[in-house]
């Protein structure tokens, strides 16, 4: 899955002019940036407050879909939603590493996690009633992350730029997974078809939202493309993703629930794409403020994984120093 | 021997591995450490895995018209067949690992004899499981060791799995007469014939890891004739929700 357009983020840096030309002018060359050279400090928060968001967005992710794993209707279903949720935990765990070249450490990120200090992709705080939101994530929401995620494989920071590559071929998996879902229940019983429409209800303006803010409004935007961090803005990636989709709903016969979707041949450039119609900001920022449905939920889950492991990585810790302990007298007595 | 022994003899292999797998699959995403959100749904697809393949082949002997699904989903709580061991809820992850070890230590011999076995479908999905719960074995015992040996309180808490799983181990080397015809025409390996080596793996984990066994409890029985304990009807109406709910559609 995937954060959303990045969300408070400050990039100023203290360096001299000299320092930021220079930086800049590697940027400028398509040069990856790894974690050993130099950059400027804003460079380096930007990139730690955005992959840990990812990451967040990840682990918190697997939450909404784990919710079905043990009702998943067949065993052909149920391995799949599993697999699925076990990769979220595996982008977790790529982009956290990603994270910790930056010098910050998996502990610090998931404290911040949890105390609300940083944030993960909103779209996780909707709920998941029916079994058709196993197939609406997986179109819709991995179908965005993939959106968002595609151009990160470019990203001029080495280290998320290469997690990106695995993590996208893992994402389209789902997202044909997810789709796939939703043909069998568009074209499944009457029962079915509603549980089918009802979750592209629910799901298709929050995920519209994932790509964030426009970029009239989008603070951060303008240093981070600078910078390579970021190639297209949320408005382009937005649009690209309604283009791509709005057939796909078409296919399964289904309706989009926006009254002003429109086709408009005169944009993209003369391609044509849809216009659509405005996106309620204020759900938006409410959801990001804590205020959906399960942003509660998701963090109590949260701590009550971390809270209850606790005793399971402190043994964990307790044995492996015990161990080296052993084999250093051990060698001492070899000596 | 009639289809009905071996029928019989798939689905409750089925139903263990079905059972265990979803009780395993319960923790995605709650698990004490990031490494263990990808190792536990790791063995629960292992598993899952190996009870759709069950499955679909108990599906074919039938030969009913029922499916896969039908077998994993839709029957009454009391024709389900496993051991009572793989339905016991989680508890803590010492607990679910412990389960995990001592089922495991059990099906890696089983599942090596049974490559041998006379049906050669069987055979075939024991070559793949043997690997599989090799793997499983390795892993959980790591974690018995981690935790027998690890601090005062993961030590406490290995202590009370043990007593906790300890009614549940008698179970898995019981043979009742659908058992004896299927041992007889060397379907599946005699379960008190693999007693001797699990108990040599079992002691050996529980040494290193400073735990007391207890492997001679006095056992609870019934899993294999359908008689559960409470918690199996709380976990089947998950399991068959949608199509309990949703009578006769495709997915
Ligand atoms: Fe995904
Ligand atoms: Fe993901
Ligand atoms: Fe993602």
């Amino acid at each position: 899955m995937y954060s959303q357009g990045l969300i408070g983020a400050d990039s100023s840096s203290e360096e001299t002019p000299e320092f930021l030309a220079e930086f800049q002018k590697r940027i400028d060359r398509e040069e990856k940036i790894e974690p050993n050279d130099p950059m400027p400090s804003g460079y380096r928060k930007t990139l730690v407050r955005q992959i840990g968001q990812h990451a967040h967005s990840e682990i918190v992710g697997m939450l909404p879909e784990g919710n079905w794993i043990t009702r998943a209707p067949t065993l052909r279903r149920k391995i799949a939603l599993l697999a699925k949720v076990q990769d979220e935990g595996g982008h977790g765990l790529y982009l956290y590493s990603a994270a910790e070249t930056l010098g910050v450490s998996r502990k610090q990120m998931t404290e911040e996690l949890l105390s609300g200090k940083a944030k993960y992709s909103s779209i996780f705080n909707y709920p998941t009633p029916t079994w058709a939101d196993m197939g609406a994530i997986g179109w819709l929401v991995d179908g965005a992350a993939i959106m968002n995620q595609i151009p990160l494989c470019r990203c001029s920071y080495g280290p998320y730029a290469r997690a990106m590559v695995r993590v996208c071929k893992e994402e389209s998996f789902h997202q044909r997974q997810g789709y796939e879902i939703m043909i069998s229940l568009a074209h499944g019983s009457p029962e079915q078809k509603e549980m089918a429409q009802d979750a592209l209800n629910r799901w298709w303006w929050p995920s519209i939202m994932m790509f964030g803010p426009h970029d009239s409004d989008s603070t951060n935007s303008d240093q981070s493309m600078a910078w390579k961090i970021k190639r297209f803005s949320n408005d382009e990636l937005r649009q690209k993703f309604i283009d791509a989709t709005i057939p796909q709903a078409e296919y399964l016969g289904l309706t989009v629930p926006d009254p002003d979707l429109k086709w408009n041949p005169e944009k993209n450039d003369g391609k044509g794409g849809y216009d659509f119609g405005a996106i309620d900001w204020d759900e938006f920022w409410t959801v990001v403020k804590g205020g959906g449905k399960m942003n509660v939920d998701r963090i109590t889950a949260r701590q009550k994984a971390w809270d209850d492991g606790e005793w399971v990585r402190d043994a964990a810790l307790a044995h492996a120093k015990k161990q080296t302990a052993k084999k250093a007298s051990a060698t001492l007595a070899a000596e | 021997m009639g289809n009905d022994v071996l029928f019989e003899t798939l689905l409750r292999l089925a139903d263990n591995h079905l059972i265990l797998g979803h009780r395993l699959s319960e923790w995605c995403g709650h698990a004490p450490m990031l490494e263990e959100d990808l190792a536990m749904p790791n063995i629960a697809l292992d598993l899952i895995g190996q009870s759709r393949a069950l499955y679909a082949y108990a599906a074919e002997i039938e030969n009913q018209g029922r499916s896969e699904d039908d077998l994993a989903f839709l029957r009454l709580e009391k024709d389900y067949h496993n051991i009572l061991m793989v339905e016991r809820p989680n508890g803590d992850f010492g607990h679910t690992m412990l389960r995990q070890f001592l089922f495991s230590s059990f099906m890696v011999l089983f599942w090596e004899r049974a490559q041998n076995s006379t049906d050669k479908v069987l055979s075939g999905i024991a070559g793949k499981a043997f690997k599989e719960s090799q793997y499983h074995v390795r892993h959980t015992a790591e974690w018995i060791i981690r935790l027998g040996d690890g601090t005062e309180e993961s030590h406490k808490r290995m202590t009370a799995a043990t007593a906790a799983l300890a009614p549940y181990i008698g179970e898995l080397f019981e043979a009742d007469a659908v058992d004896q015809s299927a041992i007889s025409a060397g379907i599946i390996p005699r379960a008190s014939d693999l007693r001797g080596a699990w108990e040599t793996q079992v002691r050996s984990v529980y040494a290193e890891a400073t735990l007391e066994p207890i492997l001679d409890h006095q056992a609870q029985t019934g899993g294999r004739i359908g008689q559960h304990t409470e918690d199996m009807g709380f976990l089947l109406a998950q399991l068959q929700y949608v199509q309990r709910t949703y009578p006769n559609m495709t997915w």
